[in-house]
């Protein structure tokens, strides 16, 4: 018992050492990033002025808004409909939901990657010939924020499916006959009974895939073009050597992943509690 | 309903995900096996043609597969090893009140940018870290960072958690009057573990080791970052093949043959998984 408890101890302190390690010495004063000289902000302020972090920043911002809003929006309507489906279609379904999570990032981004190119090798002369004025200055397709939002949308989405349709698999039936009973429309019904009550998973379906697009780099290294998303950033900067700048971003990036993270396992908990309570009831 | 009136307002709710993944997943998995049946073009884009050349020319990336294979189910291995005790505390001996609080702080690093937590090891196994200070207690020379070790300390700490968490579910749901049965008829802990405990767990280690081995089958930033060129893995070789060296058919048919081998370790898992029922439950948060 006290030796697991202590073996307990030191996992949790392999786990979130280095992590203390960064945010430490982010408030570092001295130029090397290995010695502590005293604290500082001054290279959150550095990173704050740096216009590259700044524009990697809200492109990273972009894409992970608008994935997160498509995937919620698809994933929920999917994770509404899938119930009412049977049959092969349904089997074919499921499978791909679970292969677009399991699959390895690197997997994704070199599919999207060739199959983004091959379309616009179609698509780029049908633009160009359909293009009223000269076929030269018809806009073109390319990689950029556009191609990073498709592939990171396909793991949103199915996240949000499984998260959305594990909490429908929780929810008392008998609410929605009660409300037909009633005379409500099906739309009254989703309305007023179910959307309330699977709310707290399609919101966390949101956050979790707003981190996980943040947090993404190996898909965005293949897809994102000449576009700088600020995990490309960070992972450019670590690799020509540390620097305290970084040590500041990563402070920020982490405490930001892990507020999302806590608020997305509360609306969770908090929707799985409601549950518990209005199937008792 | 009807059996044969179809539920359109379902399907319309279901189509735009459908078109997603057949869009975004399905076709580019086509287009990436029509790719490695291709040629490569002069200029380092495709040509197409017909042809099992590239399959064949597997072998000049061997040393990435090789390493792949070697070090993937190493570190899923150990990952299981360290994940395995801490579950079990978290599941069955630590504080009712706290225990869930716990289990949230060891799965909360998973999803917080990987890249960051990899680069802390870069702090800490470079130069100025861990060396410096065996320096100072007279071991010199000792080089950790761009290593096998290196590599093998990155996953496990990345790993760790994905490990942890269906291992401590399938405890938590273990029927605890069992362990006191086991107790009343006279089995000694280490007989109640062994006997009870541990064949009771074995669902969640199986998803636990498949989910860790296949993300390892497919990582990249690891050993970009604490492997130094040096070990490399499948997912190195194939990042220099579609970005650097442009060999896309090539890049495409060791895409391929990695994906095979992670569908023949699913196909395995899914036998297993589903044999014993406990999949149901299991997610990945």
């Amino acid at each position: 018992m006290r030796v697991l408890r202590s073996y307990a101890t030191l996992v949790f302190l392999f786990l979130y050492a280095p992590i203390a390690v960064i945010v430490v010495f982010s408030f570092s004063a001295g130029h090397s990033a290995s010695d502590f000289h005293g604290f500082s902000l001054q290279w959150y302020a550095t990173a704050a002025g740096n216009r590259f972090v700044k524009d990697a920043l809200v492109h990273s911002l972009i894409i992970a808004a608008a994935s997160s809003a498509l995937a919620t929006v698809v994933g929920t309507a999917a994770a509404l409909g899938l119930p009412r489906i049977r049959g092969p279609f349904r089997v074919v379904f499921d499978a791909l939901t679970y292969v677009a999570i399991m699959v390895p990032g690197i997997v994704i981004g070199i599919a999207t990657l060739i199959a983004l190119v091959t379309a616009f090798e179609v698509l780029n002369p049908t633009l160009a010939a359909l293009w009223p004025g000269d076929p030269a200055a018809s806009p073109q397709l390319h990689m950029g924020l556009g191609s990073v939002i498709l592939a990171h949308s396909v793991f949103a989405t199915a996240l949000v499916i499984m998260l959305v349709r594990a909490r429908l698999l929780g929810m008392d039936r008998s609410l929605l006959e009660a409300s037909s009973d009633l005379y409500a429309t099906p739309w009254g019904t989703f309305r007023q009974v179910t959307l309330p009550m699977i709310l707290p998973a399609v919101i966390a379906g949101f956050l979790l895939s707003f981190t996980f697009s943040l947090d993404d780099y190996v898909v965005a290294s293949f897809v994102a073009g000449p576009t700088v998303t600020l995990p490309i950033y960070i992972f450019a900067s670590v690799r020509r050597g540390v620097t305290p700048e970084i040590n500041a971003i990563g402070t920020v990036v982490l405490s930001v992943s892990l507020l999302l993270l806590f608020g997305s396992l509360l609306l969770l908990r908090r929707g799985q509690r409601a549950g518990a309570a209005t199937s008792k009831a | 309903m009807g059996a044969r009136k179809r539920d359109w307002p379902a399907i319309l709710l279901v189509a735009p995900a459908a078109a997603v993944f057949l869009a975004l997943l399905v076709l580019p998995m086509i287009v990436v096996l029509v790719l490695s049946l291709g040629d490569r073009a002069e200029a380092g884009g495709y040509q197409a043609a017909l042809t099992l050349a590239q399959y064949a020319n597997l072998p000049a990336r061997w040393t990435a597969f090789k390493n792949t294979l070697v070090m993937a189910p190493t570190g899923t291995l150990i990952c299981l090893v360290i994940a395995y005790p801490l579950a079990y505390f978290l599941a069955l001996r630590a504080n009712p009140r706290t225990k869930l609080l716990l289990l949230i702080l060891v799965i909360a690093p998973f999803w917080t940018s990987t890249l960051i937590r990899i680069y802390a090891w870069i702090f800490i196994l470079g130069g100025k870290g861990i060396p410096a200070l065996l320096a100072n207690l007279g071991f010199d020379d000792i080089r950790l960072i761009n290593t096998p070790f290196a590599v093998m300390v990155g996953i496990v700490y990345a790993y760790l958690p994905l490990m942890v968490f269906p291992i401590y579910v399938g405890l938590e749901k273990l029927d605890k009057r069992l362990l006191e049965a086991s107790a009343d008829l006279y089995a000694t802990p280490v007989g109640s573990f062994l006997q009870v405990t541990l064949p009771l767990s074995a669902p969640g280690v199986v998803t636990g080791c498949m989910l860790v081995f296949i993300l390892l089958m497919g990582e990249y930033l690891i050993p970009a970052l604490l492997g130094g060129g040096k070990v490399f893995f499948v997912g190195n070789a194939l990042v220099d093949l579609f970005l650097q060296s442009r060999n896309w058919p090539f890049g495409a048919a060791c895409a391929v043959a990695l994906v095979a081998i992670m569908l023949v370790t699913v196909t395995l898992y899914m036998r297993v998984t589903l044999k014993s029922g406990t999949m149901r439950d299991q997610s990945l948060i």
